[in-house]
């Protein structure tokens, strides 16, 4: 133990191989959302529009890389049984900042998103990385941890948002993109190339979120073998 | 009446898992086996039915306005929430523990992970959004416990029956589990009258 601690001190910041993986590692490999499962719940209820998916990919990214530091600064000093408590008052008190922070700045992302920044503190990603990995590590390797666990769910995030807006609604980011000419008539006066799309309101329906991860999921595990589930 | 309209209600028509996909992570992880299930199940029953009326004495009595404090405290409300359910959870682990080693083993990690079931929190916040009173809520947490409860054996007795199918190798599992959820989703979506903009 004493000697472990030396050497964490001789280690210095910086940016090495090893820091790479960190921030690699959860985008591909071990990707929150396709891999460990985790965070789930906000994946499905918050990709209807590219728009909520982004303000949901900032706050989560920004908790997980907080949550990851200060938990790691008191590691040594939370008592193993009340851990949990603990972990969590950290969360809330972070998801509560970015509550205030949302109502004050972006007041439409934050009644559209209503429950749902809440349901942040009971995101498994963050809660999940804190007793994997801020428990036992420094500071700065957490951060980076938080970092790219962060990067990978808002990719996946957004990734889902795209399909469920463009087919849901014909959008991209808030833009007609493809519509039926009908609509067309009534809401442009431009002719388009894509009149003949009726856009598919099952995509911004809840299940579809699932079949569209199914999808995701099954496409990144035919592109890398090594995450095939043999069980 | 208006108590078991509730029951029914929040446990077949809006339902947590299936309408709201709320507790997805434990849903899917932890039902491989209807036995795990099962318990699990359980046990977020009896977590949601003891946190509901708590979370709304305190959001009542100490947040409010018009409660003890008399200034509108609601801002510490997720820290309180996730507090009573994080010690709430504490409880039931000890319990199980003490009563049902087997099941306590099998749960592993996943009887604390009820703590950040979002189901849970989730729950407490759709009650304080409904404006539900005491008994409501009791009735509200019960309900929505055992909707989540049927969801998930549900989908655990479907993913053992499936084992036996020939699945694509990318999909197993974790994939499939996903599409069957998204399939029972819609099949819960006709208990809910589907949108009429869906056409």
């Amino acid at each position: 133990m004493a000697d472990t601690a030396v050497v964490e001190k001789k280690r210095t910041i910086s940016f090495g191989k090893k820091e790479r993986k960190l921030l690699t590692d959860p985008i591909n490999d071990d990707n929150p959302i396709t891999v460990q499962v985790l965070g789930i719940c906000s994946a499905l209820a918050v990709t209807t529009g590219m728009k909520n998916a982004l303000v949901m990919a900032i706050a989560v990214i920004f908790v997980c890389i907080f949550s990851n530091a200060i938990t790691s600064m008191f590691r040594k000093s939370i008592p193993k049984q009340v851990r949990m408590i603990v972990q969590l008052i950290i969360i809330a008190s972070l998801v509560t900042i970015v509550e205030l922070v949302l109502k004050a700045y972006a007041f439409e992302s934050y009644k559209q998103l209503s429950v749902f920044i809440g349901l942040i503190i009971t995101n498994c990603i963050v809660m999940g990385r804190l007793e994997a990995f801020a428990m036992a590590n420094r500071p700065y390797e957490s951060a980076l941890d938080g970092l790219g666990n962060g990067i990978g769910y808002g990719i996946i995030l957004i990734i889902v948002a795209f399909f469920r807006e463009f087919f849901g609604k014909g959008e991209i980011y808030g833009a007609k993109i493809i519509g039926a000419s009908a609509e067309y008539a009534i809401n442009t006066t431009e002719s388009t190339l894509f009149g003949w799309y009726q856009s598919n309101n099952l995509m911004v329906l809840f299940p579809s979120a699932m079949f569209v991860i199914a999808i995701l999921i099954w496409a990144h595990r035919a592109w890398n073998p090594k995450l095939v589930d043999v069980s | 009446m208006e108590l078991v309209n509730i029951f029914i209600k929040s446990a077949f028509i809006e339902n947590l898992a299936l309408s709201y996909f709320l507790g997805m992570c434990s849903y899917l992880a932890v039902s491989k086996t209807v036995k795990t299930a099962f318990g699990l199940g359980l046990a977020v029953i009896f977590v949601l039915g003891i946190t509901m009326p708590i979370n709304w004495l305190i959001n009542t009595v100490l947040l409010s306005e018009n409660g003890i404090f008399g200034t509108d405290l609601t801002f510490l409300r997720f820290i309180l929430f996730i507090a009573v359910i994080a010690s709430m959870v504490q409880l039931v682990e000890m319990v199980v523990e003490k009563y049902s080693p087997a099941l306590y083993n099998s749960l592993g990690i996943f009887l604390p992970l009820i703590t950040v079931n979002c189901a849970i929190l989730g729950g407490s916040l759709f009650m304080v959004s409904k404006e539900y009173n005491f008994t409501e809520s009791v009735a509200f947490g019960l309900g929505g416990g055992f909707g989540w409860f049927l969801a998930i054996v549900a989908i655990a007795a479907i993913r053992e029956k499936i084992k036996y199918s020939n699945v694509p190798p990318a999909l197993r599992g974790l994939g499939m589990a996903f599409l069957l959820t998204g399939l029972m989703g819609m099949a819960f979506m006709g208990l809910m009258g589907i949108d009429p903009a869906a056409f």
